[in-house]
């Protein structure tokens, strides 16, 4: 009970903070908290916020779900063979500090204003995360389990399915989880450029047509939300039992 | 003979760890390779075991040269070589892909009553202690019905009480499943309770300072006169007075 007691008490006060904020200051652009949920309810009525919400999730998950795909197969294989690694290492260590953001501009040459480019520039966001993380943990499987994979006679390809990707689904779930925060965060800058829908959309439009900053607000607070409510999910995950020893009680 | 060391030397880098090795194992025994820590007994156990090549010398079991790790021959870590994502029927299970379900089942099902888990197939290693993570790797090695087994220090990570009992379960087992064994510890008592031969190792680069047979029938009898006797002979090989 405490668990949900305490945080819901911190939110409760600092909505009371912000409205009282926004009115002992007479502000005129600032929306208080009633301002944002009458917003978003009439965008709800038009059924166009749950239009943008579907939309945005629908781009997060598609793009991070192709780089989790080929995110963990590139990184076992990294973390296998050390001499692809060495190859490889500098591209992705100058790839990496690149913003994602820095691709937009290809990503609408590319392929235009459509989904496609938010969801290709969410894909390059988390999969650096996911193959980092993965390989990591394939260097970091203790070396007895190899051994005793390869004295009960796995060979390599039985060796990498028995031994090494149980072994490291623990440490790829936390850069799973840490990429879905980057992919969540990259999304809403994504649809600030090349589409016209989603919670991104919401916020540049409302603010370039007529100043909605209640609008604003109330996108900032869904996507914070949902981002939330996602991250949960991944920690559900990490109770299940091929992964739970791998975390602390 | 069944395993036979010949002449085995080993280096890393400039290191001598192995130095002349020269023994002979017979089928069905249960050989105590003592040392102190580090001294490179474990590098030996690992050259039979098929994990390292000897820089020269050779290994033979049943006249065949050991090429590399094999599934008649399981080496037994202490307890954290169990896999923590399988549960104790998985672990057990782990090496028997190549058989049918129902053959699976029924070893699965021999080797859990063996080692006493019943009642824990269903069990997550860290749901279990220490010692009975440990009965649970012996019995995922006896499962794939291996005829030697290699132990590396298996008791060394468990409270003394425990380790006294995994010894006992140690002697069944070997009694029931008649095994060729050989165990790598560095506790003087628990090779002459084990063995039926101590080979006592030096300090690096390791030689075999002594072969002891061990004539004492099991059940031992840890205060008899041949025992006290058989012990303190290799604590004086070891260069300790049995006094602290």
């Amino acid at each position: 009970m405490r668990r949900y007691v305490y945080p819901l008490l911190t939110a409760l006060a600092l909505i009371a903070a912000w409205w009282l904020a926004v009115r002992y200051t007479h502000t005129k652009i600032f929306p208080s908290p009633l301002d944002v949920v009458r917003g978003l309810g009439k965008l709800a009525e038009k059924k166009l916020l749950w239009a943008y919400i579907g939309d945005s999730l629908f781009r997060a998950l598609t793009g991070y779900l192709i780089a989790v795909l080929l995110g963990v197969p590139t990184g076992i294989a990294l973390g296998w063979w050390s001499a692809l690694a060495r190859a490889t290492n500098p591209l992705i260590q100058m790839l990496r500090p690149i913003s994602p953001l820095a691709w937009m501009p290809l990503a609408v040459i590319w392929f235009g204003v459509s989904n496609v480019a938010p969801i290709f520039l969410i894909f390059l966001a988390s999969f650096f995360p996911v193959v980092l993380a993965t390989m990591n943990g394939v260097r970091n499987v203790p070396p007895m389990y190899l051994q005793a994979g390869r004295n009960f006679g796995l060979t390599t390809p039985r060796l990498l399915t028995r031994v090494v990707l149980p072994a490291i689904l623990p440490a790829t779930l936390v850069g799973l989880r840490i990429a879905f925060g980057v992919a969540w965060l990259v999304l809403v800058a994504a649809e600030m450029i090349a589409v016209d829908s989603g919670l991104g959309y919401l916020i540049i439009d409302a603010r370039n047509a007529g100043k909605r900053y209640d609008l604003v607000v109330g996108g900032m607070l869904l996507i914070g939300t949902i981002g939330l409510l996602l991250d949960w999910l991944i920690r559900r995950t990490e109770k299940l039992p091929m992964v739970k020893w791998g975390f602390r009680e | 003979m069944k395993v036979q060391f010949r002449n085995v030397n080993m280096s890393f880098a400039s290191t001598r760890v192995l130095e002349d090795v020269d023994l002979d194992v017979r089928e069905g025994e249960l050989v105590c390779i003592l040392g102190p820590s580090g001294c490179g007994k474990s590098t030996l156990l690992n050259i039979v075991g098929g994990f390292l090549q000897p820089t020269s010398g050779s290994v033979t079991i049943d006249g065949e040269p050991v090429t590399g790790p094999d599934p008649r021959r399981i080496f037994v870590f202490q307890e954290r070589g169990v896999f923590p994502w399988l549960t104790v029927e998985g672990n057990i299970g782990f090496g028997l892909h190549k058989l049918s379900e129902a053959e699976q089942q029924k070893r699965i099902a021999h080797y859990v009553n063996l080692v006493g888990l019943r009642g824990f197939e269903k069990s997550y290693p860290r749901e279990l202690s220490g010692g009975m993570k440990q009965r649970l790797e012996v019995a995922r090695a006896l499962a794939v019905d291996p005829d030697v087994l290699y132990l590396d220090e298996p008791f060394g990570a468990l409270d003394s009480i425990t380790r006294l009992q995994m010894r006992r379960e140690l002697l069944r087992i070997w009694q029931a499943e008649k095994k060729t064994i050989l165990f790598v510890t560095h506790d003087i008592e628990e090779s002459v309770q084990l063995a039926d031969r101590v080979v006592v190792m030096s300090t690096r680069p390791a030689r075999i300072r002594r072969v002891v047979e061990i004539d004492i029938p099991h059940p031992r009898d840890l205060s008899s006169a041949r025992y006290i006797e058989l012990r303190d002979s290799i604590f004086a090989e070891i260069g300790l007075a049995h006094q602290v």
